[in-house]
């Protein structure tokens, strides 16, 4: 076993076992795919990223000056776009997912390794087709493509915008059917479900939510690329068609997407609140099946997104009855990480100040999320600056931080270096800093009236703004960082060991890197999942090699 | 172990016999018959009913016997299915309760 | 543990107490394991395929039930007997399939091989048969789009009244993206049985492995399935003489 002092000699591992780009886009293994992805991914994340600069940066002063009112149209799309479909839906799934999870439940690889790689490629497809619809005009539909003006009236690339997503969607599909049949099937000896990391648990949900919304959106996608194409009428109002029936089924799948988005993050925030506490997670069985609440009750709340649309108001009221109850599950997650937290030996390393920063937004966030379901604050603030603060709190603050902070945690078993904490700890306040800065003001903004998706705005409303931007500079900053120093350490970092962080969980009794068959011998699991307590009386005399 | 378990697997667990596959598609072909005559007497608004009650019992019969639902030990499959129809269920039930209630007020 | 069970989960082929398939994948302990993960996977995909449908029944349900008199004018202008007779192929390449599977799993090759041919063979009628369907369809201007006509029909139940070409545009645009989507799952089925049919000749089909016929096999029934469901809602909306 290495420790800080010892490190091993450079041993056949994942990274060396063969060389060389074939080698790489042939590979059937997990963790080399979960590489490849994060390399698309982190690709995609700066080009939205890009276009979130742009939009901040005409929101700095009141009138339109920087871009055209259909210019910022096509930013805030393709900022929407290109965030939702490739960065927040894949990003834990398909890179510490498809790393962790065959590890985590001692198997040698996913079910379907082929069908894995297969998933990588339909995402490469589908990056390459909406960097060449965003080269050639791109979409300003918005993210959402409503009808009409989708099907009817815009100009723009909606087919092939629509066919990117439509292929991403795909390789979220196969990613999903993958992991669950490996979660059944493949679980090594003795690993039985209440010993599953939540990690696995939270995974295995998402999974089902991948399987069962995704292809709803693929159809719809198909309809409006038939009505564009063949002039179809199934959405249009001169034939008698409803714009709302698009609506309806767009939204079936994009708001149990957002559980797709979040749901793995707060797997990882489950692994890294119970390793820095030193205890296992209280209310495993509550925390494990919330995640299935989840999924199942996200599926019955769509239409809150369609309050003012149109829809019947005795729809509405059962779909605002509704949406209250999904925000419990995730309400007793974050009490279940707190009570985890108390009497917890708290230490205080990068990845769990992302976990702290994780569970001061994502409940910022949830219940600004509880506001919007309430119709008569619905009805104010729909469309404003309020609903793009609370999903923002969700998506950066809940899902990017539950990423980074997995990113952290687990980047020495990735890449058999250490990062460097000082510079990892002063990001995450960067980052914490700079994301408040750009998103609290827009809580205000929504609230006294601003809408969303204008490029011009009241001039009483630029300082807020002006802050807005600043923060977003400072977000920017923040990001570009941990990208530096990763890389940095993947030359310059010191040789991790096999478990830095004294964590449990069978990816730490693996080394760092791991071989390519994950584990010398296949493990036989005869503990419970985090048996911290075990584990600290094991090493009361070691110093810990995080530092 | 291994000379029993694979040819006891598959003649239990994946197939029926060749009697029991040619009723059902017997009765597939009788239910088609069914409901191409029922369509065509005035039922009301029970001629919907009748038709998708006789096509999900052709589904199930098609589900049960030729996919081997029936035979399968595991209760997994059966969940699969029986998640994936009630979430359709959802979709279209919640869908109703917009566009049926939005005359009433 | 570094005896043969180790060996066994490494896929390597010396020591195994059970005898070593060629078609065992490495990452899997045992061929059980390996022809259980593929069903469950399977399955699962048949999920995604029944949502993947599932959103254009939704459609189908709201319009019919909003225009059910104009639906069932369109309705009726379908070709009756070619979407029964295509109903009937397909429950009898249903049969087929299954005549397949029994065939491997009982060494009856030449039952195997007949079974699939004459699977693809109804595959390909069942196509036929829409092909024709279509092109009266085209030729009625019942296509929807800019030579869409649809004029002077009478409601069924209602001959005084005519049907409303808007809303029967719509109909018949479901019918095409339906059943032009069902379609497009038999000619993937097809070339799939293409496939297994040459696996199969070549002898790649044992009473001990014939998984992938296993899950054509679940393929196809679900695009019978599916067919199943479109034929009462396309075509026998309201066929009162």
């Amino acid at each position: 076993m290495a420790t800080a002092n010892n490190p091993q000699p450079e041993r056949t591992n994942y990274l060396n076992a063969s060389y060389g780009p074939w080698s790489w886009l042939t590979t059937t293994d997990h963790k080399r795919i979960a590489l490849l992805y994060l390399l698309s991914i982190t690709f995609f994340f700066f080009i939205g990223g890009f276009f979130a600069l742009l939009i901040r940066l005409e929101l700095l002063t009141p009138q339109g000056d920087l871009v055209q009112a259909d210019t910022y149209n096509k930013l805030f799309t393709m900022h929407g776009m290109v965030m939702v479909f490739f960065f927040l839906i894949p990003v834990v799934p398909a890179v510490l997912g498809n790393f962790l999870i065959p590890i985590m439940i001692g198997a040698k690889d996913l079910a379907f390794p082929r069908i894995n790689l297969l998933s990588w490629y339909l995402y490469v497809v589908g990056g390459i087709l909406i960097l060449h619809c965003m080269l050639t005009g791109g979409v300003d539909t918005g993210w959402t493509f409503y009808t009409p003006f989708s099907t009817a009236y815009t100009n723009t690339k909606i087919i092939e915008a629509g066919l990117a997503a439509f292929v991403a969607g795909f390789s979220s599909i196969f990613t999903g059917l993958n992991f669950i049949v490996t979660i059944h099937r493949m679980r090594a000896p003795g690993m039985t479900w209440s010993r599953m990391p939540l990690f696995v648990w939270a995974h295995y949900a998402t999974s089902i939510i991948q399987i069962l919304g995704t292809p709803v959106v693929a159809i719809t996608i198909v309809l409006v690329a038939a009505e564009r194409l063949f002039h179809l009428g199934i959405f249009d109002p001169k034939l008698g068609g409803d714009p709302l029936l698009f609506q309806h089924l767009f939204w079936f799948y994009s708001h149990p997407a957002v559980y797709i988005m979040i749901l793995p993050s707060m797997g990882v925030i489950s692994e890294l609140i119970a390793c820095f506490s030193r205890k296992r997670i209280f209310g495993y069985n509550f925390v494990a099946l919330s995640s299935i609440a989840i999924a199942v009750l996200g599926f019955l709340v769509w239409a809150h997104h369609m309050f003012v649309a149109g829809i019947s108001v005795y729809a509405a009221l059962i779909f605002s009855f509704l949406t209250y109850f999904v925000g419990v599950p995730s309400a007793i997650k974050v009490f279940n990480w707190t009570a985890t937290l108390y009497k917890g030996s708290i230490r205080y390393d990068a990845p769990m100040l992302y976990a702290f920063g994780f569970l001061g937004l994502f409940t910022i966030g949830g219940l600004t999320g509880l506001f919007l379901a309430c119709l008569g604050i619905n009805v104010h603030v729909t469309d404003t600056y309020f609903v793009v603060a609370h999903f923002h709190y969700i998506m950066v603050g809940g899902v990017l931080m539950g990423y980074l902070g997995g990113m952290h945690f687990w980047w020495p078993k990735i890449s058999g270096r250490m990062y460097p904490e000082g510079w990892a700890r002063l990001s995450a306040l960067i980052i914490f800093i700079g994301f408040n800065l750009t998103f609290f003001p827009q809580f205000i903004l929504g609230y006294v009236g601003m809408p969303r998706r204008y490029y011009q705005y009241p001039p009483e409303f630029q300082v807020l703004n002006v802050l807005s931007t600043a923060g977003s500079t400072v977000l920017g900053i923040g990001y570009l960082l941990p990208m530096l120093y990763f890389l940095w350490s993947m030359r310059y970092g010191k040789p991790a060991p096999d478990n830095p962080w004294n964590a449990a969980g069978l990816e730490w009794k693996t080394t760092s890197p791991p071989p390519t068959f994950n584990f010398d011998e296949e493990p036989v699991v005869t503990w419970e999942a985090y048996n911290y307590e075990e584990i600290d009386t094991e090493h009361k005399e070691e110093v810990p090699v995080a530092r | 172990m291994s000379e029993h378990s694979t040819s006891e697997h598959s003649s239990s667990e994946h197939s029926s016999s060749l009697t029991t596959y040619v009723t059902i598609w017997l009765a597939l072909l009788a239910g088609t018959a069914l409901t191409v005559y029922a369509s065509t007497v005035d039922l009301g608004r029970f001629n919907a009913a009748v038709a998708l009650t006789i096509a999900t019992c052709k589904a199930l019969l098609v589900a049960l016997f030729f996919m081997h639902i029936r035979g399968a030990s595991e209760k997994l499959l059966k969940l699969v299915v029986l998640s994936t129809i009630f979430f359709l269920f959802i979709l279209l039930a919640l869908s109703m309760a917009d566009y049926g209630t939005r005359l009433w007020s | 543990m570094h005896d043969s069970s180790t060996a066994a989960v490494h896929g390597e082929a010396q020591s195994e107490p059970h005898g070593h398939n060629p078609a065992l994948l490495h990452h899997f302990a045992e061929p059980q394991q390996q022809r259980d993960a593929a069903s469950l996977g399977m399955w699962i995909f048949l999920a995604t395929e029944v949502m993947f449908f599932g959103g254009l029944f939704c459609a189908y349900l709201i319009y019919r039930l909003k225009y059910f008199g104009d639906f069932g004018a369109a309705s009726k202008t379908l070709a009756l007997n070619l979407g029964a007779t295509n109903t009937a192929v397909l429950i009898c390449s249903s049969l087929t399939v299954v005549l397949a599977i029994y065939g491997a799993q009982r060494a009856k090759r030449a039952l195997m091989l007949g079974s699939l041919v004459l699977t693809i063979i109804l595959g390909f009628a069942f196509l036929g048969i829409k092909t024709v369907e279509y092109k009266e369809k085209f030729e009625k201007h019942h296509v929807p789009g800019a030579s869409f006509q649809f004029e002077n029909v009478p409601i069924p139940g209602h001959p005084d009244q005519y049907a409303n070409a808007r809303h029967a545009q719509i109909f018949f645009s479901l019918y095409f993206v339906m059943t032009g989507l069902h379609a497009l799952h038999m000619i993937i089925g097809i070339g799939f049985f293409v496939w297994l049919l040459i696996a199969a000749w070549k002898g790649r089909f044992t009473p001990d492995y014939y998984t992938p016929l296993e899950m054509g096999g679940l393929y196809w029934h679900f695009v019978d399935i599916v067919w199943i469901y479109l034929f009462p809602l396309l075509y026998l909306i309201d066929r009162h003489p």
